[in-house]
């Protein structure tokens, strides 16, 4: 004990001594943290929007309005002409353009439902459907109270009344859902990343043959250089929680007792195949280059930037091997929606069996060996 | 004359070195191919399988049409029928349910008779795009039953026709691709040169190379020229992946493509020239490179956010990455079909880049040892 | 009767098709300083791994400290001191940190290592320099201190792989009365070096060629039998012979 306790601690004097991989591993996550925050973002904002209003009735005006009163939305000057939207299209001047038909006022009126067209620039995709979204929305809406107006005159009432709420995120701040996940990209790539390369510097360096001819356990060997960067990781991942929550706002719905002990466990398991790597390679190039690799696939298919359920079957499947993935669910479920233990359960216990697995699987990899 | 022989020497050897170090090797080649089969899959943010749960407490025969109706669109899935919204905060907390409908008791009755009958559409509204998103599924069904319920048409109802252009099938994987290929290009290019000359300077075989009589430029380009060779190999091989396994079109010029890739190479070699030059060790290159190309390629450049949802300062920020510049050139080629008299500014502010990167790298790639 | 600390009986190590080590025989009594003298390549690291556990044998026997190198090898790990080519001490820890770190290692208590700490620094003269960085310690003193971690544990049997290369011969000199006053304390010393002159300092030599063991016994013995005038001519003799082919 005493052993892995002092071979822990030459680890952090390693580190501490190396200026530059220590100003990294301490402000680049928290630095990151900040910049990508604020772009890991779909809202979006000021769609130029090109409008054709060809009917130019009290309805057709009163919908333009909610578009130009929409942050969403920024109209530009009118076109003239399809032909001229078109070109604003294609020029990139807009994002999308609104046509309203002639007899827009005339066919609501009658009764028979009316028409609109909107064309969006596709390239960007993602995009393209979240402004739909928004103009779903705001369409939906208008039709709607005009649909309640129209039935307050005639005395016709609406049939169904849907009431909608969105839960846990009344502020629909992007940031509240995107800082946990990349807090903890952040600090998991960081760290695995130097748990991989740093056996295999020993190699490079000739230590590593010092130290297997000691009587040094595998198991004690594997722990030291755990140790310190799970620690590091700890203080990162709740110093993270913290600089969250009071610039961004972040909320805390659940226990942060609960969110740290998960976190513990979660980092054996992360830092775990950094070690298992570090294991499999020769040189640090190598390390670096698998390590990164492999948590570019779990970063990415860890619902991060995407959610995992937009997912096909076959990949879902794979990301649940993904332990990044259960922890981001985990995280994002207690601090934004409020979980317990009791609805953490399986992501945990399946947390825990890759901490073991992982570390488990280094240790034996390890042959004290030349 | 003895120069330029050595130079050739140089890159044989750098050559050799690289096809024989088999897992590095491996994982250049193997990480384009699974990426693009990975992200034209786990990347994408349509909405599909909504987990649903349904809060029923006195089904009848409205509710049970309602149900099925839901039910039947493919996009929900229901997962619980609850009498009561008692286990709701578990089913969302926990994530077993995105979305609930809570039917109130005697809904067919008001359905049928005066009054309107109520329900709750319930949200995880933690992602606020695909909240609104599966929001409007939700109202859409049952707007759409509201309408057949009433049997007339519901002179309020304004739909929408919605034409996407440019990317008509908005497929997630036309998307990434352009983005892909800046990520891969960088990789390969910028961590490698990265890590590759740090490590000489590590190893002191720099030193060996400097008192020989190759100018340190040429010492550069000899190191460096095969990673070209490999950047380059690697755009094809996304290309042609891209459009054998996901139909990705390519309706510009792929020769522009290539050449515009090639271009985009040189910018990340001599980012990663730079990092090297000005960093002590492997490991800080590779942080260093990690933190300056790797994570801005990905959140700043439009490769998974939109730059549409930038907010102003990141905007200003994403123009300085060259990463973002390319992918809006690969967009515009593969996706548009322009040419160069529509990227002719892009490409420009890339060469720019470029050269401004070369310069200052070869001056920073000092003939002593720092 | 001595003990054996180390015994080899046809201990062979193969790489593929590349025979480093070639069935070679050797004992080595307790107490003794043992030679193992070679030229690069010859295979003398391969054996020193083999007899510290690092590596295998592909077929032979071999015992160290009477533990069996196949099925023993953690044992084999506490009994001995190993030094290797590259002396593995940490360049950014402090002297200090380093005899502390390896102490630890091998489950030496807290005040003992202080004591021996304070007792080699006095040793070697380094008790100015106990709070400075190895890696600006200059090479002789490195490899002096790696010596002397090496033999922090008091192990019954140390191993050393080449450790005076680059060092200057006053250095190598003082090295060479480390080795001698542990050799007195009743340490066995298994060195490998491919400085002739220095297998005159030892009890008994072994020299290997090509990975074969071609002559075992002390460095008068070997004079006489080879007709020598030193451990050199001996070397170049046998070296010669292998170049010409099996001699008569």
């Amino acid at each position: 004990m005493r052993r892995i306790l002092y071979l822990a601690w030459v680890e952090v004097l390693h580190l501490v001594r190396d200026r530059a991989s220590l100003a990294q591993v301490l402000l680049v996550p928290f630095i990151q943290l900040v910049i990508l925050a604020n772009a890991a973002t779909f809202a979006i904002h000021d769609t130029p929007t090109a409008v054709v209003d060809l009917d130019a009735t009290a309805a057709s005006r009163a919908l333009v309005r909610r578009f130009t009163a929409s942050p969403h939305f920024r109209v530009l000057a009118s076109p003239r002409s399809m032909r001229e939207a078109d070109g604003a299209l294609l020029s990139g001047e807009a994002t999308m353009v609104l046509a309203i038909p002639r007899g827009f006022e005339r066919d609501l009126e009658r009764g028979e439902g009316a028409h609109v067209q909107v064309q969006l620039n596709a390239e960007k995709g993602s995009a393209a459907g979240i402004v739909q979204s928004y103009t779903q929305r705001i369409i939906r809406r208008f039709s709607e109270e005009r649909g309640a107006v129209a039935a307050s005159e005639t005395v016709q009432p609406a049939a169904i009344d849907i009431r909608t709420r969105g839960w846990f995120n009344a502020e629909l701040d992007y940031r509240h859902y995107m800082v946990p996940g990349i807090l903890v990209a952040l600090v998991t790539l960081v760290g695995t990343l130097f748990t991989a390369q740093n056996i295999a510097r020993e190699k490079e360096l000739g230590t590593l043959e010092q130290l297997n001819v000691t009587p040094i356990s595998r198991a004690e060997f594997i722990g030291a250089k755990l140790l310190p960067f799970w620690v590091l990781g700890m203080a990162e991942l709740a110093l993270g929680l913290g600089l969250g929550a009071a610039v961004f706002g972040m909320p805390i719905r659940g226990s942060l007792v609960l969110l740290l002990a998960i976190a513990a466990l979660y980092l054996v398991a992360a830092l775990g195949i950094g070690l298992l790597i570090s294991t499999a390679v020769d040189t640090q190039q190598q390390a670096m280059f698998v390590t990164f690799f492999i948590m570019m696939i779990y970063l990415l298919m860890s619902g991060l930037y995407t959610p995992v359920d937009s997912m096909p079957q076959w990949v879902r499947v794979v990301a649940e091997l993904n332990p990044v993935k259960h922890f981001v669910e985990v995280t994002r479920a207690i601090l934004i929606k409020g979980a317990g233990a009791a609805e953490v359960v399986r992501p945990v216990a399946i947390l825990g069996a890759f901490a073991a697995g992982f570390f488990g699987l280094a240790v034996w990899r390890y042959r004290k060996t030349a | 004359m003895k120069a330029r022989g050595a130079l050739a020497g140089l890159l044989r050897k750098e050559a050799r070195h690289i096809l024989r170090d088999r897992r590095t090797l491996a994982v250049i080649l193997l990480m384009p191919v699974i990426q693009v089969v990975l992200f034209g899959h786990a990347i994408r943010t349509d909405v599909e399988d909504i987990r649903l749960a349904i809060v029923d407490p006195a089904p009848d025969a409205a509710t049970l049409e309602l149900r099925s109706r839901l039910a039947a669109t493919g996009l929900f899935r229901i997962v619980a029928i609850e009498r009561s919204t008692a286990r709701l905060n578990s089913l969302f907390a926990s994530g077993a349910a995105h979305q609930a409908v809570v039917f109130e008791p005697g809904f067919g009755g008001h359905l049928g008779g005066a009054g309107p009958a109520r329900l709750q559409v319930i949200t995880d509204a933690a992602e606020p795009n695909t909240g609104t998103a599966m929001q409007n599924y939700a109202i859409a069904v049952v707007r759409g039953y509201e309408r057949e319920a009433r049997a007339e048409g519901d002179g309020s109802a304004i739909t929408a026709d919605v034409r996407m252009r440019f990317n008509p099938s908005r497929e997630s994987s036309n998307l990434f691709v352009p983005g892909l290929i800046a990520f891969v290009i960088t990789i390969v290019s910028a961590l490698m040169t990265a890590i590759t000359l740090a490590r000489e300077k590590e190893t002191g075989t720099m030193e060996v190379l400097l008192v020989s009589p190759l100018h340190p430029q040429q010492i550069i380009a000899g190191k460096v020229a095969p990673y070209l060779v490999v950047g380059l190999a690697t755009v094809v091989l996304v290309i042609v992946e891209a459009r054998l396994i996901f139909d990705v079109p390519l309706r510009g010029s792929a020769l522009l493509l290539l050449l515009e890739g090639l271009l985009f190479t040189i910018t990340s070699l001599a980012l990663g020239i730079l990092i090297s030059a000005r960093t002590p060790s492997q490991r800080v290159a590779m942080t260093a490179v990690l933190a300056g190309t790797m994570l801005p390629t990905v959140m700043l450049s439009g490769f998974i956010f939109p730059l549409e949802s930038l907010p102003a300062p990141l905007r200003i920020l994403s123009a300085v990455i060259p990463a973002r510049w390319f992918v809006e050139i690969a967009r515009g080629i593969m996706l548009k079909g322009v040419g160069l008299a529509h990227l002719w500014q892009e490409t420009l502010v890339l060469v720019g880049m470029t050269a401004f990167l070369l310069a200052a790298s070869m001056r920073s790639f000092r003939v002593r040892l720092d | 009767m001595r003990t054996l600390a180390i015994s080899t009986s046809n201990l062979t190590r193969r790489f593929g098709d590349f025979t480093a080590v070639d069935a070679i025989s050797f004992d080595v009594h307790a107490g003794e300083v043992f030679g193992f003298l070679g030229a690069n390549g010859a295979g003398k690291t391969t054996v020193i791994r083999i007899l510290t556990g690092l590596l295998a044998p592909t077929s032979g026997e071999a015992a160290v400290a009477g533990y069996d190198v196949y099925r023993e090898s953690e044992a084999i790990k506490r009994s001995i001191g190993y030094m290797s080519q590259r002396f593995s001490l940490y360049p950014d820890l402090t002297v200090r940190e380093n005899i502390r770190l390896y102490g630890t290692i091998y489950g030496l208590p807290a005040g003992e290592i202080r004591s021996r700490t304070d007792a080699l620094l006095g040793r070697l003269q380094l008790g100015d320099a106990a709070a400075q960085r190895v890696g600006a310690l200059p090479l002789g003193w490195k490899q002096k201190l790696a010596f002397s971690v090496a033999l922090l544990h008091e192990p019954r049997i140390v191993f050393l792989d080449e450790p005076t290369g680059g060092v200057d011969p006053v250095t190598r000199r003082q090295f060479w009365e480390l080795i001698y006053e542990a050799a007195a304390r009743g340490t066995t010393v298994f060195v490998t070096t491919h400085y002739m002159d220095e297998a005159e300092y030892c009890d008994r030599l072994a020299i290997m060629v090509a990975g074969r063991l071609d002559a075992l016994g002390t460095p008068r013995e070997l004079k006489e039998r080879f007709e020598a005038g030193s451990i050199d001519e001996v070397f170049l003799q046998l070296a010669r012979g292998v170049a010409a082919g099996p001699s008569a």
